[in-house]
């Protein structure tokens, strides 16, 4: 009995270092059972309680979809619950305001690649300072199941029902090659290396970038034989490849395998930093005053 | 040491899957949700490496090592 209660008290601790991250009153999540959208908020908070973050520094931007529910309503902190494929421009006006904050955003598939295109890729190329963690389940998991912008080619969905047409955007090699100062790629099964490139996304300057491959066993798994999270788990522990052993593997090899890792990792000039030299600089000209005797703000 | 909050466990079973010690079964018992939460039967077996902690979806499960 004794054993038991001290059991309890260490567990509560213990639970309470990641619960301090969480709107614990909101648990469990909304979330359908096995829904790779918990495993990413599971890997955000250990990886927020690794580095030691304080959440009030952090600002997390989401959009709509399930993915978009994993900062908001479960992160607990500042966030911004915008309009659909709208978060990364809500996020560049917090980080050109509140320059200091860590601004994060975390969405789905639908909202950053599908609707919110155009704003990933140029956030990208502008090397704007956010970090944005990209839950690509392949589908619109939120209304049942519609083709994205990921679906891979032949798969039925309920806006493709005799099979995909179309090709899938390669997402992490798109925004690394966009400009990105930081790109990895990793699914949810790899939970480890995960949360690591997350504290190395939250920490380094510039647009960091991760593709999260998770799995929607309701609307995407039924569609291709994997209706629990598990079997998607399955898949992406056997189909998964380092990157570095891609580099030496062919195109038909590499056909079906989800190539994990770190993409690319460079020192560029940032965005917001430049605007806000720039600013100082005409204010300081137009003005004869030094940056001391004003404050931009 | 493991700990599980039975009452967030919604039952996916990812924990029993892919524990590489087999330390966990399904539970005969469910929860007040409807869900059968997992049993780590073979507590003895396990080394501590937390992968269930970090995958389990709801935050049902904690990995007590010190
Ligand atoms: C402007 C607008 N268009 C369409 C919708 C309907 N809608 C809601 S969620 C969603 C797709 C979400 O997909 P994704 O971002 O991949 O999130 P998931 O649910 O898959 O995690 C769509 C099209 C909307 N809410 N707003
Ligand atoms: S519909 Fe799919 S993505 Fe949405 S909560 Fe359910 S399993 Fe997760
Ligand atoms: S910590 Fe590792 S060995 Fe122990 S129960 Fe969890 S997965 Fe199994
Ligand atoms: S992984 Fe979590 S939610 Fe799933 S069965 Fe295990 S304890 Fe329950
Ligand atoms: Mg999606």
């Amino acid at each position: 009995m004794a054993e038991d209660a001290d059991r309890k008290e260490v567990a509560e601790k213990r639970r309470h270092r990641l619960f301090k991250y969480l709107r614990k009153e909101v648990l469990p999540t909304a979330f359908c059972p096995g829904c790779g959208c918990g495993i990413v908020l599971n890997c955000y908070a250990h990886a927020v309680d690794e580095l030691q973050l304080d959440p009030n520094d952090i600002v997390a931007v989401t959009g709509i979809g399930c993915s978009s529910w994993i900062p908001s309503p479960y992160f607990l902190g500042d966030t911004l619950h915008t309009t659909h494929g709208r978060p990364i421009p809500f996020a560049t006006g917090v980080k050109v305001m509140q320059p200091d904050k860590t601004v994060v955003v975390i969405a789905g598939d639908g909202d950053l690649i599908g609707i919110g295109g155009n704003h990933l890729i140029h956030a990208a190329r502008r090397n704007i300072d956010i970090k944005v963690f990209l839950v690509n389940n392949l589908i619109y998991g939120m209304t049942g199941g519609q083709l994205a912008p990921t679906t891979p080619l032949g798969i039925s969905t309920t806006t493709s029902p005799h099979g995909n047409v179309e090709h899938p955007f390669e997402i992490a090699e798109l925004v690394a090659a966009a400009g990105a100062s930081y790109v990895a790629r990793w699914t949810t099964y790899h939970v480890f290396p995960l949360m690591e490139s997350m504290q190395k996304a939250l920490t380094k300057k510039g647009f960091c970038f991760l593709e999260i491959r998770s799995q929607c066993p309701i609307s995407y798994g039924r569609r291709v034989g994997q209706r629990t999270g598990s079997e998607a788990l399955q898949e992406y522990k056997e189909s998964s490849v380092r990157i570095e052993d891609a580099a030496e593997m062919s195109p038909e090899e590499l056909e079906g395998k989800i190539i994990i890792g770190k993409l690319i990792e460079r020192e560029k000039e940032e965005f917001t930093g430049n605007l806000r030299k720039l600013n100082v600089e005409l204010r300081t000209k137009k003005t004869g005053r030094s940056p001391e005797e004003w404050s931009l703000s | 040491m493991i700990e599980i909050d039975e009452e967030l466990c919604k039952g996916c079973g990812i924990c029993v899957d892919f524990c590489p010690l087999k330390v966990f079964e399904t539970s005969d018992k469910i929860n007040s949700r409807g869900y059968y939460p997992p049993l780590p039967v073979k507590e003895k077996d396990c080394v501590g490496c937390r992968l269930c902690e970090l995958l389990c979806p709801e935050f049902s499960i904690i990995i007590i090592n010190e």
